[in-house]
């Protein structure tokens, strides 16, 4: 059954050096034709693959909120209209710091929209104007202020890290800043510089001073041990939360569990199928307004691939890959499939067997990649 | 036919081949060519018919030789046969260009209107100069907006002498000036003389092995004529073998009765041994066979060594199948087995030079899907051990301890180059650099300088092309013919990663450079292998003495944090891109190195050179 959807806002005000998602600028577009091709896609999908309900709903983008009050409310209607929710509904709304006004926020929360999910990246105003972003601290404070006074319990941040020239104390400034704000939850990712980027651009040129592997590798350290001195508990690789608040929508990933992505450019795991999408807007509209789903590229999971993306999904999560569930999924034993595999990782101290879980060790956390490619190719 | 017959036919004959620098046009032109003498219908014409392997397309030479049979049918009224001989482009195969430079009358000399000569073109003019041919320039790409034909047309005459008044401005890619140059070549070209009549000598200037037919030959008939059924001899060899087919190309091979004085063809008589068709052997009657054999001939010996190991320890039979089935059509190519304790079992293969190695393994990568290390290219040194013995050494790692070696020589060759006056100081500066010692330099008409020195061999096959070129901007051409042996203060470099000797990985080097080189070698494996789990230290030693130091340090982070909006597809192609690389890497003890970490010892002089 599928219990989570993610939709997609490709519109932002400005592009940010590093982001290679699907967006183009806001000004211009056919922000309204967009949203009601949107609600046609969810009408169309949820009459191909039906659900009974859906425990997470995530908005993402882009930005969400750079959406106006008028048309954010016409967009929330639509999802409440086409998406049945459960009672114990997570729904999250990305939002950039700074372009969330109060009557935004109330909308939202009329909306029954429940998390926020903020892109606030790094305290350091230096910083954040260097990678494009246009929001600064002070919109940080002021922004999750007025989201607690509006009534929102569950409040997270992305932080990323190895920014070029950022030090490793830039950054434990930022998280002690980060933890003064009483907040719920912390996502955070390592830069990584993607290809059609403005931070691509520049690497190419070799003018990206960025802090290296080492550097990346203490910062990460870092983290993890600070959110554990401030009662955050590390569920996975980038993701800490008070207890309780662990966000469903992302676990939904690593779990490997299906998900409806609605928006151009959106991904989905629907009933064993990955697909995609069309990204360019005029395209993906055009698919709709003949009545189709405005797919670009699908493949159905082998078996094979379902295993192998159940470990290494699975694998990121601090608790790993339960063996319990997988025999129950899949009818096969993970340690006997990947016998050879898991004594090596094990011999390299980068992953441990408890009981029931398979899971990465500390340092196994930092070499994720190393893990997860193992069990790649070994079904035949 | 009777002789009189044979003999008009004769003079209708038109030989040529087309010399050009890469990129000029040379592939068009001949396809232009084909076009115009109505070999092929549009609808057969594949794009650049000529270079027919597509290792040839992608790097833009051509590797094998090729000759076709084109009816033109000229202003005069009368109708012409040519024979178009295509010619490689490298260094490495001067020879086999030589041989098929002597199968013709004449060349199109095409240069490209806005670059004007350089240098690889140079060195195939001097060759068909050599040759006798009568040139014939062209200057193309006249319809480009930098196209500069006068200035060139001077070049032309001021560079190489030429008179280039008459030269056809055309453009191969627009069809401009086509049937200018075919008229040319009817007008210029000498018509072949030889007698009909006169025991046969036919060049051999290619040859290929054909599953069904055998070897095949590819010849040039410069006197008498050979017919199916007749008993030949090779003149080098003394083999005998009975004619089956002869033929020409027009391109597709049609088969004939007889090939004649003038005729470009092929051959073949159950020739099992690609061996026995050396290029530039001549083919002759096994009765009565002619006394002399052509000139020009030279038996070919590989001057560059490698070793060359599968990746997959378990396609050591398939590798061996493969080079087998590359000889067959490359009797330049030289291998046999060998052991390394790092590579485990492989092949030392013997090469013409580093392009025809690099042909080579890229070719068993790619027809044969099996990956490979390839060690560093090497010569032969001769090794003269102190209790008087004598020892041929083709793999550095075999050199023994130096106590028990008296002196040891390696080749030297004879290198010409020739370049505009400018480039003097640059390429005297790199010569040095490589050991050389200056023998001479002669102007060469107002611009233009030969430079000759001597140089080590080793020093050549490391990446002195590459270095010629870029600091000569790619104006220098480039010769050179083995003179001999010379004794070298030389010693042995051997490399430990993790403390252990990786005995593929060691090199012959001068004394005088060991230190630098050492230093320079430990941080180019720092930069070309790729952090492992542990550290790493690299370290490079002359017998027990380390000389130099570097370390890899162990892996920090490798992994994705970020999302990708639940993207997990561009998730799993990240982790196998990742996973594909490390197939590439060879487990050496405990270290995975990459493939180009054994080639470090070419890269070295990177940090040098460049400024």
């Amino acid at each position: 059954m599928i219990k989570a959807a993610y939709l997609h806002i490709p519109f932002c005000e400005h592009i940010c050096h590093y982001c290679d998602f699907n967006k183009v600028f806001l000004k211009g577009q056919p922000v309204d034709q967009y949203l009601e091709a949107l609600e046609q896609e969810m009408i169309l999908t949820l009459q191909k693959y039906p659900t009974d309900q859906l425990d997470t709903i995530f908005v993402g983008g882009g930005t969400p909120t750079s959406l106006n009050a008028k048309q954010l409310e016409k967009f929330c209607d639509s999802i409440s209209r086409n998406l049945p929710m459960s009672k114990q509904l997570e729904f999250t709304f990305e939002a950039n710091p700074g372009d969330l006004s109060k009557e935004k926020l109330q909308i939202l929360r009329n909306a029954g929209v429940n998390r926020l999910s903020l892109g606030v990246q790094t305290f350091n105003d230096e910083l954040l104007k260097s990678i494009g972003r246009v929001h600064r601290a002070e919109d940080v404070y002021q922004t999750v202020e007025n989201a607690k006074s509006i009534g929102f319990k569950n409040i997270s941040i992305d932080l990323i890290f190895s920014l070029p020239t950022q030090t490793i104390t830039d950054f434990k400034d930022s998280l002690i800043e980060a933890f003064s704000l009483d907040i719920q939850h912390y996502s955070a990712y390592s830069l990584i510089i993607e290809p059609k980027t403005v931070f691509y651009n520049l690497m190419q040129k070799g003018k990206l001073p960025t802090p290296g592997e080492d550097a990346e590798a203490e910062m990460y350290k870092l983290l993890m041990e600070q959110m554990e001195q401030y009662g955050f508990s590390q569920y996975e690789i980038s993701n800490f939360s008070k207890p309780g608040y662990e966000s469903k929508h992302n676990l939904t990933y690593w779990k490997n569990d299906f998900y409806y992505g609605f928006g151009a450019g959106a991904h989905s795991y629907v009933n064993g199928w990955r697909r995609s999408n069309a990204g360019p807007l005029k395209k993906y509209m055009e698919q709709i307004a003949d009545g189709n789903l405005p797919i670009f590229q699908e493949h159905q999971t082998s078996k094979a691939e379902q295993i192998e993306e159940e470990m290494f999904l699975g694998l990121r999560k601090t608790d790993g890959v339960s063996i319990s569930h997988f025999i129950e999924k899949f009818d096969m034993d993970p340690l006997q499939i990947f016998e050879n595999e898991i004594s090596d990782l094990i011999a390299k101290k980068w992953i441990e067997v408890k009981k029931d879980n398979i899971y990465l060790t500390k340092t196994g956390r930092l070499l994720g990649n190393e893990v997860f490619q193992s069990f790649l190719g070994v079904i035949k | 036919m009777n002789r009189e017959e044979k003999l008009k036919r004769q003079s209708k004959i038109r030989n040529f081949s087309i010399i050009a620098h890469i990129d000029h046009g040379k592939s068009t032109l001949a396809d232009r060519i084909l076009e115009k003498t109505n070999a092929l219908t549009s609808r057969e014409m594949k794009s650049q018919l000529l270079d027919s392997m597509d290792l040839e397309r992608e790097r833009g030479i051509t590797i094998k030789l090729n000759a076709v049979q084109l009816k033109y049918k000229a202003n005069d009224g009368e109708e012409y046969i040519f024979h178009l001989i295509d010619t490689p482009g490298h260094v490495d195969f001067t020879y086999e260009v030589s041989r098929s430079l002597a199968a013709c009358e004449g060349a199109v000399l095409v240069v490209d209107a806005a670059q004007g000569i350089e240098a690889q073109t140079l060195a195939n003019v001097y060759l068909a100069l050599d040759n006798n041919l009568e040139i014939l320039p062209v200057i193309n790409k006249i319809d480009l907006p930098s196209a500069e034909p006068e200035r060139v047309r001077n070049e032309i005459e001021e560079v190489i002498g030429l008179d280039a008044s008459g030269a056809v401005l055309a453009s191969a890619k627009a069809g401009i000036g086509i049937e200018d140059i075919l008229e040319q070549v009817v007008k210029t070209v000498p018509a072949p003389t030889g007698d009909p009549d006169a025991p046969l000598k036919a060049l051999i200037f290619d040859s290929l092995y054909d599953a069904y037919r055998g070897v095949v030959a590819y010849i040039r008939v410069v006197e008498g004529s050979v017919k199916v059924g007749d008993k030949i001899k090779m003149m080098a060899t003394g083999a005998e073998f009975e004619v089956n087919e002869v033929g020409v190309f027009t391109p597709k091979s049609l088969l004939l009765d007889e090939l004649t004085v003038g005729d470009v063809g092929f051959l073949s008589a159950s020739i099992k041994n690609v061996g026995d068709t050396r290029v530039g052997d001549t083919i002759t009657n096994a009765k009565n066979g002619a006394t002399e054999p052509l000139p020009g001939y030279r038996k070919l010996n590989p001057m560059v060594y490698c070793g060359l190991y599968p990746i997959d320890t378990a396609k050591f039979n398939d590798l061996r199948e493969a080079l087998e089935k590359l000889q067959l059509n490359d009797s330049a190519l030289q291998f046999e087995p060998e052991t390394s304790q790092a590579l485990g079992f492989g092949f030392r293969c013997g090469f013409l030079g580093l392009l025809h190695m690099e042909i080579i393994q890229e070719r068993i990568e790619r027809e044969f899907k099996i990956d490979l290390i390839t060690t560093a290219p090497s010569v032969i040194y001769d090794v003269h051990m102190t209790n008087g013995t004598q020892l041929k050494v083709d793999n550095p790692s075999n050199l023994p301890d130096p106590q028990k070696i008296d002196h040891v020589e390696e080749p030297y060759v004879k290198a010409t180059m020739m370049a505009p006056n400018e480039y003097v100081g640059a390429i005297m500066e790199l010569c040095q650099q490589k050991r050389g010692i200056f023998m001479d330099m002669q102007y060469q008409g107002e611009n233009r300088v030969g430079i000759i020195y001597e140089i080590p061999l080793a020093e050549i096959v490391y990446d002195f092309f590459d270095q010629l070129k870029s600091s000569t901007r790619g104006y220098a051409s480039f010769d050179y013919e083995l003179i001999g042996y010379k004794p070298s203060s030389l010693v042995k470099m051997d490399i430990l990663l993790n403390a252990e000797k990786v005995d593929a990985l060691s090199f012959i080097v001068h004394k005088d450079f060991a230190y630098e080189r050492g230093k320079v070698i430990v941080e180019k494996l720092k930069e070309l292998i790729p952090r492992q789990q542990f550290e790493v230290p690299v370290q490079a030693a002359i017998g027990q003495k380390i000389v130099a130091r570097s370390t890899i340090k162990s892996m920090g982070k490798n992994v994705l944090a970020k999302c990708y909006g639940g993207d997990i597809s561009r998730k799993r192609k990240l982790l196998e891109k990742q996973k594909e690389g490390k197939k590439r890497m060879k487990q050496v003890g405990s270290v995975e190195v990459p493939q180009e970490a054994f080639m470090a010892v070419l890269k070295m002089d990177d940090n040098n050179t460049k400024k």
